[in-house]
């Protein structure tokens, strides 16, 4: 049995619209991407944490550290669909203009993302050892229950060896350092979560794939073990957190925040490339801030969005994603509440109380030597990574002098600031991106279908 | 003593403190992308130095600006709002303190301490202690531990009493939880605790006279910090430890008498009250 060590445990969805990986999503690729929604709110939290495992489910494990012992009514799995919808609706976005007729106007929609899926690594061993029980060991069962098609037990455990030891001899293959990476946790009387597959439920519930788990506690520390998950790694790791919060933006207090660039024009064959240009001008940013920064590539009330790349979640897929608090607020309790999908301005009556922020971290273990904290800030501004596409007007010069400026010096000018704004966001040489636009171009794939305003 | 460090010492600190302080929100605001606008520091700085202006008239005190100056830039640095009326607030408040809470002719806050557990308090406002990123840490500690030895300041013992005693907790709390020592650099990464260390709770006109009392504040400080951090999981503990304990100067001043403080030994008969420093 092999064993993802982590919080991010297994291996999951790579953001929407990110694509890492989207040309190829076999098992070669390493386990770099994961997903966690964070709830949270007045010291109580729920984590969801989704998983897009495609390997063998008998090879599936799961430890994350819990601060308390969770019982079966704390756990639940959830459908894989509410996830990728948050997914979907925080993704950055591409936004088309469309250049009016020199000699007339208008204008935009946007582009959602495609969803590409990574899988991950597992390292593998076997055991053998002589058994010893758990309390020999210093383990502790606290919980023995099933959840869906999880087998899941809470442990407590007095030292880390022991807990290895235990772990190892239950047939779960642990990566090299694990009782180095477990002992903070045990120092601290964390509890470990352990999930594996159970499949018989597995095969009643009629799901191929298996479905995020979810757990709640109540317990002042607002952070996420990042550590044990970095046990099998092999370079750095991508994972998205969805903080949902009552009002405000979400930041790490021990790693820096900064948002990605935002709302800068590049070039129209995006359109077809955002799923490379995209994780380019990732890489980019993550390295300019040090490869230690937190990057924001979105925060905003979950009541709308401008543009919308996924219509907002519902109150029902919030609450399934673990938002605890609608209920407390009994008028605002409308079954179907008016979202107000594509509109300027926030919604009145009705509106929930919930912001998202998105987080995308991309950790190694030898910068990121802590565990991620966070704090929820009181800031309600919104803000979202948006990039902007202008197409060009298809005429002719001889139409109107206008037309004449336009396509002389207007055009020209702006498209090469658009070449060197994608230069700067993404480190590609100008050079490349002129010529990558020039082949788009003579190919047709730099338009966009139908102009739609 | 190398005449660099001697002709530090003949002048004001707090315009070196101006100095590092204004170049730390340049540096802030236009290369690390402070989530804070131009407009909320124009506003602390039109505020805060209203308040001292006011003031100084209505006391008749020749103190002069800076260390409302001081109190500004720290406040700028260190509180995050999305509205426009916290910082200003937070500086007059900040300012205001220091003139009208005063025991045994000290301030029984540091004004800049003051403003921001006043913006806290608000419910509009929070901090960003990983705001600066580690490279820009980095290049703060050295320079301004450096500068600490060549200017010799004369209350930098308070600096290094408590920088000892919250490293050293945390280093505990390493060994204890067997972390990697990364983990303790990773504490230097937090540009709170250097503004602290350096421009808080080294204000002279806040601290204990004698030498053993400012030791005994600066480990209080470090230990009740630590644990509203690491305890409690709580944010801000640095200010709120100094918070609540700078007022028990008057306490160890009884029990172990000193020298008061002057920003200006050389020019002590001019500046008769001693401006009220500020975020140190």
């Amino acid at each position: 049995m092999k064993i993802w060590l982590a919080l991010l445990l297994c291996p999951l969805n790579a953001s929407a619209f990110c694509g890492f990986y989207v040309a190829k999503a076999d098992s070669s690729l390493y386990n770099k991407a994961s997903q966690v929604v964070i709830v949270r709110s007045d010291g109580r939290t729920v984590l969801t944490m989704a998983n897009d495992y495609k390997g063998d489910p008998k090879e599936f494990a799961l430890v994350v550290p819990v601060p308390v012992v969770l019982h079966k009514n704390d756990v639940k799995v959830v459908e894989a669909d509410v996830l990728a919808g948050l997914d979907a609706y925080s993704a950055p976005r591409l936004v088309e203009y469309f250049d009016e007729d020199p000699c007339n106007p208008r204008l935009l929609y946007s582009k959602g993302s495609g969803v590409a899926a990574v899988r991950g690594s597992s390292s593998d061993g076997s055991l053998a050892q002589q058994r010893k029980s758990a309390k020999a060991l210093g383990v502790t069962i606290e919980e023995k229950f099933t959840a869906g098609e999880y087998d899941i037990l809470i442990l407590s455990a007095k030292e880390s060896d022991g807990l290895e030891t235990w772990l190892t001899q239950e047939g779960y293959k642990l990566p090299k350092n694990a009782s180095k990476a477990l002992k903070p946790y045990i120092t601290q009387k964390l509890k470990f979560f352990v999930a594996k597959v159970n499949l018989k439920e597995q095969e009643k519930s009629g799901f191929a794939k298996l479905r995020p788990l979810q757990f709640g506690f109540k317990d002042a520390r607002f952070m996420l073990p990042l550590r044990l998950g970095m046990l099998n790694a092999d370079g750095p790791q991508d994972l998205m957190v969805y903080a949902i919060t009552k009002k405000g933006r979400v930041e790490s207090t021990n790693y820096r925040t900064v948002d990605m660039p935002s709302d800068r024009e590049i070039p129209t064959y995006a359109r077809e490339d955002f799923a490379k240009i995209y994780p380019a001008m990732f890489e980019n940013a993550w390295t300019k801030n040090d490869k230690r920064s937190v990057l924001t590539e979105y925060t905003w009330d979950l009541n709308w969005c401008d543009p919308c790349a996924a219509e907002p979640p519902t109150r029902e897929t919030l609450e399934k994603l673990g938002v605890f608090w609608f209920a407390d607020t009994p008028d605002s309790a409308p079954q179907n509440p008016p979202f107000m999908p594509r509109r300027r301005g926030p919604s009145r009556g009705g509106a929930l109380e919930a912001r998202i922020t998105r987080l995308h971290v991309r950790y190694e273990p030898a910068t990121w030597p802590e565990d991620l904290v966070f704090q929820e800030t009181t800031d309600t501004r919104n803000y979202q990574a948006r990039y902007v596409l202008r197409h060009r007007w298809e005429g002719k010069a001889s139409s109107c002098d206008a037309a004449k400026t336009y396509l002389t010096k207007e055009l020209p000018e702006r498209e090469s600031k658009a070449v060197d704004e994608l230069a700067m966001l993404t480190g590609w040489k100008p050079e490349k991106i002129r010529s990558d636009w020039k082949k788009a171009r003579a190919e047709g794939k730099d338009k966009a279908k139908t102009r739609q305003y | 003593m190398s005449e660099l460090g001697l002709s530090l010492r003949t002048v004001d600190p707090r315009r070196f403190q101006i100095a590092f302080l204004g170049s730390f929100l340049l540096f802030g605001l236009y290369r690390l992308e402070f989530k804070l606008e131009a407009a909320q520091v124009a506003l602390t700085f039109a505020s805060g130095l209203a308040v001292q202006a006011f003031f100084l008239r209505r006391l008749r005190l020749n103190d002069g600006y800076l260390s409302a100056l001081v109190t500004c830039l720290g406040l700028s640095l260190l509180i995050r709002s999305d509205t426009y009326w916290v910082h200003p607030l937070a500086a007059a408040v900040g300012i205001g303190g220091k003139f009208l809470l005063r025991v045994n002719g000290k301030h029984l806050f540091n004004p800049a301490n003051l403003g921001v557990v006043f913006a806290l308090a608000l419910g509009h406002a929070w901090i960003s202690p990983a705001q600066w990123g580690h490279e820009t840490m980095v290049a703060a500690w050295v320079l301004l531990l450096g500068a600490m030895v060549v200017s010799r300041a004369r209350r930098s013992d308070v600096s290094l009493a408590f920088l000892t005693s919250f490293l050293s907790l945390c280093a505990l709390r390493v060994l204890w939880l067997g972390q990697r020592w990364q983990v303790l650099g990773h504490r230097l990464d937090d540009g709170s605790l250097l503004l602290f260390t350096f421009f808080m709770i080294s204000d002279p006109k806040t601290l204990p006279d004698s030498r053993r009392g400012r030791a005994a504040l600066a480990f209080l400080v470090a230990l009740l910090a630590f644990g509203w951090q690491f305890g409690l999981y709580r944010y801000n503990g640095l200010f709120y430890a100094l918070f609540v304990l700078t007022p028990t100067t008057a306490l160890w001043d009884r029990m172990w008498p000193g020298d008061k403080y002057d920003w200006n030994p050389e020019k002590r008969n001019e500046d008769l009250v001693s401006a009220a420093p500020l975020p140190a």
